[in-house]
């Protein structure tokens, strides 16, 4: 009794289980036309288009956890830059008795722009699409959530997208204290540091990537080539810098009394860690995990060495010994000029920039500083000015369709391609962005004079900046 | 009693220390300074930008002895500590009056 009990009932769910297979295989045949027409007409049983929906929303979660993975460590890779990468290297280039200002003067900075992008500057750089400036679409972060901004990054969560830019706009205002160390008041840089953030990074940031911006390379009046931020970085905060030091005038006993760094060992490791997190900056900046994340990648890779084995070379030549302090400035200047490139050339071209900004920013900062007898304290000028510029300009010389046809499958992007007027392009970019870095900058300082006071009394930075600003010492050896 | 200052190349310490104790030397005082004779210094070159470094690391020994014992002590020194170049550095004698112990305030050679 027991087991044809067992029976029936598997014979019972056989049939359930058989009877909407039967019926699926019954209605195939009933609609022979619509398997030989497109797979998504609407001609198609319910429950394939629905499959296929499905399938699609899958395949696009997928890419989107995998391009929102790779944009977080990236986000956390430039901020890596800046603390600890950027303390460390100007850190270890001051005198010890500075030493903690100008860590502090980044380490305000990383708090500072937080904030001010959190209220208005996400909105400024990115909202709307206007020429010049963004608008307040996106003051205190409204409407930025999970949902891709289609006009950016398509892909990932607009929070992502949000986030990692702001990595950007707190290194872009840090380099320029290399300018500045061990002589500027620590309140008169906090309030220039912010005045320059809304009045120099956002607008420019928003002209060259902001959807709308007049140099936008996707649409803009001047198309201008900058995948990384050889302008929006490293052109305005060089220049930046250039103004704030002949501004603030030289430090006291230089160049007589020597200055020379207090730990080049502090500065190698801070210039490796910005080598690392260059990669987030540089191969981020392809917004996704993807053949253009990798190109960049590799371009600045290639690029930094290139440049630190340029800058070497001549000052092995010129001076007799390769210091690691030339080594590693050159790394700098090639990571710095391969940034507005990265994204549109190849690993030989790549080579080539760094090579020629290794060059050149050894010979601005050994030759052209000595000439103008300005103090720019640990070459921000001479490293992401110069660097910055002649990177800009070579992009438009070596920028490939091969490698990100920007401008359309099969049209030309740069000089190689064919296209030599995107050197005039890239002037005027690197054009604007000096332009607005000079009047921006000496309007700030004015400013910040008149409110704050800009550099320290003498006997203060005698003292150091440590002691008198911060009431502390970064060594405490005795202790 | 006789003082014994030495002035004598960083590197060169290490060996120096072993000879004194062979001979029995049982107290010093080192102290890391910097300074130059006719050595003068080296320049060093930061971005371009040179700049002379005139005094040299140097370490001073600096040790009192009973008058038998300094002797000794002074040709342990020379045959260590020389290296035949410029820079090699300086000995230094003096007479001292008295030597107190702190600890118990025993006084005179006895306390060396």
């Amino acid at each position: 009794m027991k087991r044809t009990g067992v029976m029936c009932c598997c014979v019972v769910i056989l049939v359930l289980t058989a009877f909407p297979l039967l019926a699926r295989q019954a209605s195939v045949p009933a609609t022979p036309s619509a398997s030989t027409a497109s797979a998504a007409s609407p001609e198609l049983p319910k429950t394939v288009t629905e499959k296929l929906n499905q399938l699609e929303q899958k395949a696009a979660a997928a890419q989107s956890s995998a391009d929102n993975a790779w944009m977080l460590v990236c986000a956390a890779l430039v901020l890596l830059m800046t603390g600890p990468g950027l303390t460390l290297f100007y850190g270890g280039l001051v005198r010890q008795k500075n030493v903690l200002a100008i860590m502090m003067q980044s380490f305000a900075l990383m708090l500072l722009i937080t904030v001010l992008w959190a209220l208005v500057g996400y909105s400024l750089c990115f909202g709307g699409n206007g020429p010049v400036i963004g608008n307040f679409e996106h003051a205190f972060l409204r409407g930025v959530g999970a949902t891709p901004n289609a006009d950016y990054a398509g892909t990932i969560p607009q929070t992502t997208f949000m986030i990692y830019q702001l990595m950007f706009a707190i290194i872009t205002p840090a380099l320029i204290t290399g300018a500045t160390a061990e002589r500027m008041k620590f309140s008169g840089t906090v309030l220039f540091m912010t005045l320059w953030f809304l009045v120099v990074y956002a607008p420019m940031a928003h002209m060259v990537w902001g959807k709308g911006g007049f140099l936008n390379a996707a649409g803009g009046r001047f198309q201008t080539l900058d995948f990384a931020g050889g302008t929006v970085v490293h052109v305005t905060s060089g220049v930046s810098a250039l103004v704030c030091a002949l501004y603030l005038g030289k430090r006291v006993g230089y160049p007589r009394q020597p200055m020379p760094p207090h730990s080049l060992v502090l500065s190698f490791t801070g210039a490796c860690l910005l080598w690392v997190g260059w990669f987030g900056f540089n191969a981020g900046s392809a917004l996704a995990s993807n053949g253009l994340a990798s190109s960049a990648f590799v371009a600045t890779q290639f690029g930094a060495a290139a440049a630190a084995l340029g800058w070497s070379l001549a000052e092995w030549l010129k001076h007799g010994r390769p210091s690691a302090l030339g080594a590693i400035s050159g790394a700098v200047a090639g990571l710095v000029a391969i940034t507005p490139a990265a994204g549109f050339v190849g690993p030989m071209p790549a080579l080539a920039i760094g090579f020629a900004a290794g060059l050149f920013c050894f010979w601005m900062v050994t030759r052209i500083k000595g000439i103008f007898r300005y103090d720019d304290a640990l070459d921000a000028f001479g490293v992401h000015g110069a660097g910055g510029t002649i990177g800009a300009l070579l992009t438009g010389v070596f920028a490939q369709a091969a490698i990100n046809p920007i401008f359309g499958e099969g049209k030309a992007v740069g000089g190689l391609d064919g296209r030599w007027w995107q050197v005039g392009n890239q002037l005027v970019g690197v054009l604007f962005a000096w332009s607005i870095a000079l009047l921006g900058t000496i309007v700030i300082l004015k400013l910040v004079d008149l409110l704050t006071g800009v550099r320290v009394p003498e006997e203060q930075e005698v003292a150091g900046l440590d002691i008198t600003l911060h009431g502390e010492e970064g060594y405490n050896l005795e202790s | 009693m006789m003082k014994i200052e030495a002035i004598i190349q960083p590197s060169r310490l290490e060996s120096v220390k072993e000879a004194l104790l062979e001979i029995g030397i049982e107290g010093m005082t080192v102290t890391e300074v910097r300074g130059h004779g006719r050595q003068k210094g080296h320049t060093e070159v930061y971005r371009g930008r040179e700049y002379t470094v005139d005094l040299l690391p140097k370490i001073k020994l600096e040790m009192v002895l009973a008058d038998g014992l300094a002797n000794r002590a002074v040709e342990a020194i020379l045959k260590t500590a020389k290296t035949g170049k410029i820079g090699d550095g300086k000995i230094f004698l003096s007479r001292i009056e008295e030597a107190i112990r702190i600890r118990n305030e025993e006084r005179g050679e006895g306390v060396l």
